[in-house]
């Protein structure tokens, strides 16, 4: 590597990037995490891989109906193991729509913030690179994204634009954009200010290159930081959407979706309820718990 | 006074720039005709509408025309119902008023003190608990704490209502609700800014003095731990009303925030420009309060911003 690392100049700090992010992966990490965090990471792991297999998991289709077994309770509850969790208003088995709910929440939720990453972080980048003036329009943009809450504006935007997936995912990643580039931008500040910055222009660094090249490499481990904390927000945005009924909609469904049409059979099937909700909790819990903890983790070596 | 001045010109500017954006995308959002008339209608018969709405004038015109509008306070007519907007909306405001700002005062009152014990004693187990608990509040979403309480307080334990208004019972549920994520993030900050006060020398001096602890946090560092309190204080403005949109929805409350939901479903733009352009207002309006307010604490701010 180190060889490579000396016939390439430029590649040196690809290879030093890889090698912090391998540590960051690194076991020694792992083993070292607190048994709180360590189960915020295994349960983060196997609903990922739950979602990836849905399909070859789920024993029905997420839309099969049958009218004749409608609002069975789960097997815990006294119902058959033909629907393991029981069945909705449709008769759809809850297990199967709970596999595919919990895909599309994740994937929605993680090209959300893909989104919101590749945006803000532009935007912090221009804006902390470029001059004041352009520093203090694109303040008073953020400021007036600001002002209006989150939610309105997600549902503003789904009424201008109708709804679809595609839209969702650009909506709760945007809608996340000024924390990412807020971060950036005073990143970019300090980092600005280094030599290594200075003496890249002085050789003639385009400034182009000095900002992919030389800032875009530090600004790494805080975007990875802040993305795992603003996943369990961008969770939270799309289910809220979809269980106002203006997100993901039928014959597609989400946690949020799914919990949004259970409301109506509360008293009859808490269970239809209780299930979806389970898994909202046990997502932005776990992650948040994770994030706090990666921020921990970020703070003490930038302080260190 | 410039100051104030300041921070009010900055917040116009801000307003503006919401009324643009807003103007500009639901323009650009296509023709309305098509969501005010049925399918079918003969092209000339929307011809006449758009010429009544105005929409086939130049884009600049219709923008003045918007602005002053706006200026004499003719927000528009709802697509459905024909009425102004205003009306509509002003009638549900007083519910999610009723909704939001005894959620905001419980935030405050058990935000504060929370976040004062848990910073008294930092890493204690009274500490962890309650942090622990904050932690909890932040997570869990309100549309499903709303959905957990009725779970528990309506259908299991039978002991408040799952919905509606009325008597003070009702209440309860929406509230806390509401109120829950403030109240963990109002006391989360208010512990680490405390914590943060309670390192400085000045703290050191006065309990060298023999100040009492009460009186050491009370007099002394709550005072000047407050500040950035005060800013998350005014954040909660926005937070609590775009929460009370979902709250009001699972409480079947009658509020503003359900008529944009409805809104939203019918594709009803003038009423749900005005919803944006209300809230945005309102937290705009909060926040130049804020901001004067800790310009008024603390002399340093005024003197950096001019």
């Amino acid at each position: 590597m180190s060889v490579h690392g000396q016939l390439v100049p430029e590649g040196s700090r690809l290879i030093a990037l890889s090698k912090r992010m391998q540590s960051l992966l690194q076991w020694n990490h792992f083993r070292r995490m607190p048994a709180l965090i360590r189960m915020a990471a295994v349960t983060i792991v196997m609903l990922c891989l739950v979602a990836v297999l849905a399909p070859l998991l789920a024993p029905y289709g997420s839309g099969d109906q049958d009218l004749l077994v409608r609002l069975q309770p789960p097997v815990f509850l006294g119902g058959a193991w033909s629907h393991p969790l029981g069945t909705d208003h449709l008769g759809r088995d809850v297990l199967s729509r709970l596999l595919f709910a919990l895909r599309t929440t994740l994937i929605i939720a993680s090209l959300g913030v893909i989104v919101g990453v590749v945006t803000g972080g532009l935007a912090g980048l221009a804006s902390g690179l470029a001059g004041r003036r352009i520093d203090n329009m694109f303040m008073l943009l953020v400021d007036a994204q600001a002002s209006v809450p989150l939610t309105l504006l997600a549902l503003a935007a789904v009424a201008l634009t109708g709804s679809s997936p595609l839209v969702l995912i650009l909506i709760v990643g945007i809608s996340e954009y000024d924390k990412y580039a807020r971060v950036v931008r005073s990143q970019v500040l300090v980092i600005k200010s280094r030599t290594f910055v200075e003496s890249a222009r002085a050789l003639g660094a385009s400034p182009l290159r000095v900002a992919f090249r030389h800032v875009l490499p530090g600004l790494v481990s805080p975007l990875t930081v802040l993305a795992t904390i603003n996943f369990s927000s961008v969770v939270i945005l799309e289910s809220a959407l979809s269980f106002l009924g203006v997100g993901i909609q039928p014959p597609n469904t989400s946690l949020g979706a799914m919990l949004g049409e259970a409301r109506n059979y509360l008293i009859s099937n808490w269970c239809l309820a209780a299930i979806p909700t389970a898994f909202i909790v046990m997502i932005t819990m776990a992650v948040s718990l994770l994030g706090d903890w990666l921020r921990d983790l970020f703070d003490r070596r930038l302080s260190s | 006074m410039t100051f104030v001045l300041q921070r009010s010109i900055r917040a116009a500017l801000t307003l503006w720039i919401v009324v643009t954006v807003v103007f500009t995308a639901t323009r650009m959002s296509g023709d309305p005709t098509y969501h005010i008339l049925p399918p079918n209608t003969p092209e000339v018969k929307r011809e006449v509408l758009r010429h009544q709405l105005g929409l086939d004038r130049p884009l600049v015109t219709q923008y003045v025309d918007y602005l002053s509008g706006l200026a004499d306070g003719d927000f528009g007519h709802s697509f459905f119902s024909g009425r102004m907007v205003t009306e509509m909306y002003l009638e549900r405001l007083p519910a999610t008023l009723n909704l939001a700002l005894p959620s905001l005062l419980l935030a405050i009152l058990i935000g504060l003190p929370i976040g004062t014990i848990a910073a008294v004693k930092p890493n204690s187990p009274v500490d962890r608990g309650l942090m622990a608990l904050t932690f909890v509040g932040q997570a869990v979403p309100n549309f499903v704490l709303g959905i957990v309480f009725i779970l528990l307080f309506s259908l299991t334990l039978r002991l408040l209502p799952s919905g509606g208004t009325g008597s003070w019972p009702h209440y309860i549920l929406p509230v806390l609700t509401l109120g829950i994520a403030s109240i963990a993030s109002i006391s989360r900050l208010t512990r680490s800014s405390l914590l943060d006060v309670l390192g400085q020398d000045y703290i050191r001096f006065v309990r060298a003095k023999g100040l009492p602890p009460s009186k050491v946090i009370i007099k002394h560092a709550l005072r000047n731990a407050l500040l950035p309190v005060l800013t998350v204080i005014g954040l909660q403005v926005g937070t609590l009303i775009g929460g009370a949109v979902v709250v009001e929805v699972v409480f079947a409350w009658p509020g503003a925030g359900r008529l944009l939901v409805a809104a939203v479903m019918q594709r009803d733009f003038p009423m749900l420009q005005f919803g944006v352009l209300a809230v945005a207002a309102t937290v705009i309006i909060a926040n130049v309060f804020v901001d004067v307010g800790c310009g008024l604490l603390d002399p340093r701010i005024q003197a950096r911003a001019s």
